[in-house]
């Protein structure tokens, strides 16, 4: 393994978000949820535009707006009033409040406050059907969005979640993926005919159809019932290697309630995803389905008919830890060389995965980097000559000044149209993704070529 | 109606044609209310970020730079410095022992890489609690350097967007005095309040230069340094927008003694009435001044004009709501939509003055909705209300506008079309077209349960 660059103090062009942000996307993923932010008012409107630019879908996040009165005194007073004005016209189900560094600097105690208003408000709160009120605490002076995201699953199974009774159904914690990939996962556990809550799911409130009026808070969600009734559930299946063994919502099941947990990583690629579905023949107790093994079918007949269009170009991998896992194990079962994996945030385990899952088809590891910018990537990749960069949008400098082209995975993606359609995981995501890969290689080769082959 | 409006927020709306104009504005936000506002960072950073030879450093968590990177669409002419992203990214050691050392060598650091003629430090909320003293590390740094490295007083937390502006004059008032003044004519002026979106003081630059007139330093689209620090040298200094440089003018007033006039480029009749007041303002001096730029508008009516009547004849009677974040830009926006024949139904801006939403008052028809500081609950059942063609805003407006069917037209500091001038006239238009005539809204939900022509429309295609 290489040495790696300079280590900086300045940041320059951040691959990572903040923590708070993180934590508005997975209560977008809960019906009736409305995310709030303690804080002050432009943290809120900055991650709006920010989602908003990605999904382009409305994405209202309240705040407590604090000024300085507020900072100085604490923000109790505005937290509550703001939560009242929330729910007199929003009637939410369920409030996501989200702390921000603000908030946490000034010593703000968010979980009292919420007691507190729980305890005046009483009458108030009845007359809105007692929606629950989750915090989650987020500073954003610690770890980056991703680990808010997963904070604020966690802060709704750990608050909500009972085993008042068995259900006939599996949990579900898909981590961070597109609402058309999180639609793809229900068809797929349907089809194994298992009944599951997926938390959160996003796939209709940062996707949903144009419409007669203005919706307050956006149809869809995981329902709050089934929410509740998780820790009845026959077992609970967790994404995300970056996040095994460490605190994460299966874990709080698995604690208290002893639920079975199957972890595996987010299926990216036919290697992973063929994971994810023995844990789901497991579960169910029947074989793979016909239509998702003929879609396997179809996705290793691809592999073949593209392999030599793929072998030994070498990638560049940048982004959220789970996404960049998954990528590179597909690069890897294709013949793809990666050669540099980044990622802005870490992880004790992030290392481990990307060998564990270029190990026994890879000779040479790639150089990997965590808690990254785009200024370290940058200077590392020059001596790599990469053919392929893969990674969210905020890549597309690098693509330009080096002349490579850059295939959009990930959040976010600003600089296309459709970035919340894409399909990642599963079968179809790696025939999706393979499909890009391929074709984008074989532009560049017509696109450099002066005799313009019509035939590839 | 009355269920999306905020009790607390009766005020700060105003039906013209109920009764006598009277509003509330420049307050806080309300808590819960989904502002469509940012902070007092937010300001500072726009105002500031098109200095394109400065460098930017946000000392703060990574939040504050990663959502400004690259945000405004403000084009340079020469260096790209700010298009880049800096951040101190405070962590929580950071934040427990100060984070007065880090800023220091992340400044020095980067100010040896890319040598920028000066530097913004842009302080962010938990700054302001830890107490990092910004102004002694920027004067250690700048003494060290020889570059002037400026603090910015932005704490979000410290007041809304106008504050902001206010703390990047205060930081560009810095510069102001102290560069070489000695071959400045005296027919010269500052342009401030122009952030060159698309291009657009480019545009104006041009007009000025044809009309004789010298422009000093542009406060700040494609800024450099230099010229902001000679830009007291100039005889004049005209201002856009609602306010965001309007705080520098004033300074410079007091201290250099240079008158300043408040203007807008967008639409035919400010941009005309711009260009004139210039030309007054220097026709003792320069007596022919006043001709040229009556030939340079009539040259560019006589072309925009046949031009525009395509696109007039098919808007023509349709509906428009805007808001912005501005109310300057507002003024300007209603007279335009004028132009090309439509009606505003809606106008409002984050931070208008009780004066800027007066003088909306006197320009527009009755019936027309004014609002300060709105939410999307709001803006969206006013959309419904006035049943409007196009929603002039920003991003955020964007997906409300859609969602109901309704076109939109991106006027914020994200857009790639330049609006400014009489050409900018003419891509407003363009644009304004574009959504509004678009085939697409036959298929919205809303427009057909609103006219239940769903059959027709069919057929129609």
């Amino acid at each position: 393994m290489k040495a790696l660059a300079e280590h900086f103090v300045s940041t320059t062009n951040s691959c990572k978000l903040c923590k708070p942000l993180g934590a508005c996307l997975a209560f977008r993923g809960i019906e009736g949820c409305v995310p709030f932010l303690h804080g002050s008012q432009g943290c809120a409107t900055y991650m709006r535009r920010y989602i908003i630019s990605h999904f382009r879908e409305p994405m209202d996040i309240a705040s407590s707006s604090l000024g300085e009165k507020s900072a100085i005194y604490g923000g109790g007073p505005n937290l509550k009033l703001g939560l009242r004005n929330l729910m007199n016209k929003y009637n939410p189900q369920i409030v996501g409040i989200a702390t921000t560094c603000l908030t946490e600097t000034i010593g703000d105690d968010t979980s009292r406050y919420v007691t507190e208003f729980c305890q005046e408000f009483e009458e108030f709160l009845n007359f809105h059907g007692r929606p629950e009120l989750v915090t989650v605490s987020t500073p954003s002076y610690s770890g980056s969005y991703m680990e808010g995201f997963h904070a604020a699953v966690e802060s709704v199974v750990a608050k909500l979640a009972k085993n008042e009774a068995v259900v006939d159904s599996v949990n579900l914690f898909p981590g961070f993926i597109s609402p058309a990939d999180t639609r793809y996962l229900k068809e797929i556990l349907a089809d194994f005919g298992l009944k599951a809550t997926v938390l959160p799911d996003i796939s209709e409130t940062l996707d949903a159809p144009a419409l007669a009026g203005y919706e307050k808070i956006p149809a869809g969600g995981a329902r709050l019932n089934d929410i509740r009734a998780m820790g009845g559930a026959l077992a609970s299946v967790e994404f995300g290697r970056s996040i095994i063994g460490s605190h994460t919502p299966g874990n709080i099941l698995l604690q208290k309630f002893h639920q079975p947990l199957y972890s595996s990583g987010t299926p990216i690629g036919l290697q992973e995803t063929d994971r994810f579905f023995e844990i789901l023949e497991k579960l169910s107790g029947i074989p793979t389905p016909e239509k998702h093994a003929l879609e396997r079918g179809r996705l290793v007949d691809s592999y073949i008919d593209g392999h030599k269009y793929v072998f030994g170009q070498k990638a560049v991998i940048y982004g959220e830890m789970d996404i960049v896992i998954g990528i590179t194990s597909l690069l890897v079962e294709t013949g793809m060389k990666p050669v540099l994996v980044a990622t802005g945030s870490s992880s004790k385990n992030f290392r481990n995965a990307i060998e564990d899952v270029c190990s026994g088809i890879l000779e040479e590891f790639p150089v990997v980097m965590e808690d990254v910018d785009f200024f370290d990537i940058a200077s590392e990749i020059k001596s790599l000559e990469p053919n392929l960069l893969l990674g969210n949008s905020k890549g597309h400098r690098l693509s330009k000044e080096m002349d490579v082209p850059l295939i959009r995975v990930g959040f976010p993606i600003h600089d296309r149209f459709g970035g919340h359609r894409q399909f990642s995981i599963g079968y179809r995501g790696a025939q999706n993704l393979f499909d890009l890969i391929v074709n984008t290689l074989i532009q560049r080769k017509q696109d450099s070529s002066d005799i313009g082959y019509g035939y590839i | 109606m009355g269920s999306t409006i905020f009790e607390e927020r009766d005020r700060q709306i105003h039906r013209k044609g109920d009764e006598p104009f009277s509003m509330d504005c420049d307050m806080p936000s309300l808590a819960g209310a989904v502002s469509q506002r940012a902070c007092v960072f937010c300001g500072s950073r726009v105002v500031l970020y098109p200095i394109a030879d400065a460098l930017h450093l946000v000392h703060g968590p990574i939040g504050c730079a990663a959502y400004t990177w690259d945000i405004r669409g403000a084009l340079s002419s020469g260096p790209e410095l700010h298009r880049l992203s800096f951040s101190t990214d405070l962590q929580e050691k950071d934040v427990i022992f100060g984070g007065e050392k880090k800023l220091y060598q992340a400044l020095i650091e980067l100010i040896n890489r890319h040598s920028p003629k000066g530097a913004f430090v842009y302080s962010t909320c938990i700054v302001g609690i830890i107490g990092d003293d910004l102004g002694a590390v920027c004067r250690r740094v700048s003494e060290e350097t020889g570059i002037p490295v400026i603090p910015v007083q932005s704490e979000g937390f410290k007041g809304n967007k106008r504050a902001g502006y206010n703390a990047a004059c205060k930081a560009l008032f810095e510069l102001v005095g102290t560069g070489v003044i000695d071959d400045i004519s005296p027919v010269s002026i500052n342009i401030l309040g122009d952030f060159n979106l698309a291009g657009e003081i480019w545009i104006i630059r041009e007009y000025f230069e044809r009309m004789g007139v010298q422009v000093v330093a542009n406060i700040t689209g494609d800024g450099r340094i230099d010229d902001i620090k000679r830009s007291h040298g100039a005889s004049l200094n005209v201002v856009q927008c609602s306010g965001s440089t309007i705080d520098l003018a004033i300074m410079m007033e007091r201290q250099y003694g240079i008158p300043f006039m408040r203007v807008s480029y967008f639409g035919v009749e400010d941009m005309a009435e711009s260009l004139y007041r210039v030309a007054n303002f220097f026709s003792d001096g320069d007596t022919d001044i006043m001709d040229r730029t009556r030939e340079l508008v009539r040259n560019e009516l006589a072309q925009l004009y046949p031009l525009l009547e395509k696109y007039r004849k098919d808007l023509m009677g349709k509906k428009a709501a805007i808001y912005v974040g501005g109310a300057f830009k507002a003024f300007s926006l209603v007279k335009a939509f004028r132009l090309i024949g439509m009606d505003v139904a809606l106008v409002g801006s984050q931070t208008g003055t009780e004066e800027d939403y007066r003088e909306l008052y006197d320009i527009t028809d009755p019936g027309t909705i004014i609002v300060d500081d709105s939410n999307p609950l709001e803006l969206s059942s006013f959309l419904q209300e006035k049943d409007v063609d196009i929603f002039v805003g920003g991003v955020k407006e964007r997906p409300i506008a859609y969602k109901l069917g309704v076109g939109f037209c991106d006027h914020n500091h994200e857009r790639k079309e330049a609006l400014e001038g009489f050409v900018g006239m003419l891509n407003f238009a363009r644009e304004v077209h574009s959504t509004v005539m678009s085939p697409v809204w036959r298929f919205s939900p809303r427009r057909i349960s609103q006219h239940s022509s769903y059959e027709l429309s069919l057929k129609a295609v």
